[in-house]
């Protein structure tokens, strides 16, 4: 049912935004080139035949060794034609970047926060793009795979005694 | 007997009457709350233990009760509320997060909440029972009679501060006119 969503985003992009697509156990993903990012998710959301207009989720997943190193992750679902799509991009180490997407779906900005605390992937365009889990002391970004497992940064002198 | 005497020192009389009135503030975080209510609960119904008053203002409460995981983040918070609470005070750290951090070994969880601040009792267990809860207060009411608690031992050590060691006379005592 959810394939009209990737035949829809083939016929319409067809300048190389979308890289890859694919389908396992009934759930369609599509890889799309970061620049396009944006473009392609108003498309879907505004587009009649897909109607995603549901911002379900974004993440991020740290691939470590893989160049480009990060894939972010979104999630979108159609309330009305009940189907939804995983839209992936490519996000290289040295510069890690993509369009924001609040300007589409406020809900994202949480979302967007929460993937650039935790990965330090930034969100041109976000807001108010500003650590959300961690303080604002915090160094690195803990969900990186290369981050050590004992990197705790307490905020407060500890007692004399404790144990880490 | 034409008079009776009770030669209980003032110190051992006011911590007899702290052990039973204690007032507490649960810094409840996690899952252990779940578990931590059911103490209140009529089953186990920690008001036979004087400790039934919750109170949700530190500067009311002098029994810290740091119920579940505790956050580097949310450290300052907790040394916070201990520092508003009058002294003597006193703390619990309720199930093996807020003890040692538990399983927890990563970059967000305090490895116990003694990190931070003095802990006078600890309560193993993920979740504890409610009957670890009360068998740890009454462990703390032992140390409450005996001056014992972290909070009393600074207080008599740091600030000079000693209780009046007066005796308590009753009122056979005084109709008598006769002194101890």
């Amino acid at each position: 049912m959810a394939k009209i969503i990737l035949d829809r985003l083939v016929e319409h992009f067809v300048a190389g935004e979308i890289v890859e697509t694919g389908s396992q156990h009934g759930n369609e993903w599509a890889r799309v080139a970061p620049a396009n990012w944006r473009a392609v998710a108003q498309f879907l959301r505004d587009d009649p035949v897909t109607a995603l207009n549901m911002f379900i989720d974004l993440t991020c997943v740290d691939r470590l060794g893989r160049t480009p190193r990060f894939d972010v992750v979104m999630h979108l679902y159609s309330v009305d034609k009940k189907h939804r799509v995983r839209l992936l991009a490519a996000v290289s180490e040295e510069d890690p970047h993509i369009d924001s997407l609040v300007a589409l779906w406020p809900g994202a900005n949480w979302f967007e926060r929460e993937a650039f605390d935790l990965y330090g992937v930034r969100f041109v365009g976000h807001p108010d793009l500003r650590r959300i889990l961690m303080y604002p002391e915090f160094v690195g970004h803990p969900l990186r795979k290369d981050f050590p497992k004992e990197g705790r940064q307490p905020l407060l002198r500890r007692l004399p005694g404790s144990v880490d | 007997m034409p008079f009776s005497v009770y030669t209980s020192k003032l110190a051992q009389a006011v911590n007899w009457a702290r052990k039973f009135s204690l007032f507490e503030y649960p810094f409840v975080t996690a899952c252990c709350g779940m578990e931590f209510m059911a103490t209140w609960a009529p089953k186990y119904d920690i008001a036979r233990f004087g400790a039934e008053l919750p109170r949700f203002s530190p500067r009311q409460a002098d029994l810290l009760i740091v119920v579940g995981t505790i956050t580097e983040r949310q450290g300052p918070v907790l040394r916070r509320i201990y520092d508003q609470m009058c002294e003597p005070k006193w703390v619990i750290a309720y199930g093996v997060c807020a003890s040692t951090g538990g399983f927890y070994q990563n970059y967000s969880a305090m490895p116990g909440a003694d990190q931070v601040i003095p802990v006078d009792v600890y309560i193993p267990g993920c979740p504890p029972r409610p009957e670890q809860m009360l068998d740890a207060l009454v462990m703390l009411q032992e140390r409450i009679q005996k001056g014992e608690g972290h909070s009393q031992v600074v207080l008599r050590a740091e600030r000079g501060y000693v209780a009046p060691d007066v005796a308590i006379r009753a009122e056979g005592d005084v109709k008598e006119g006769r002194g101890r």
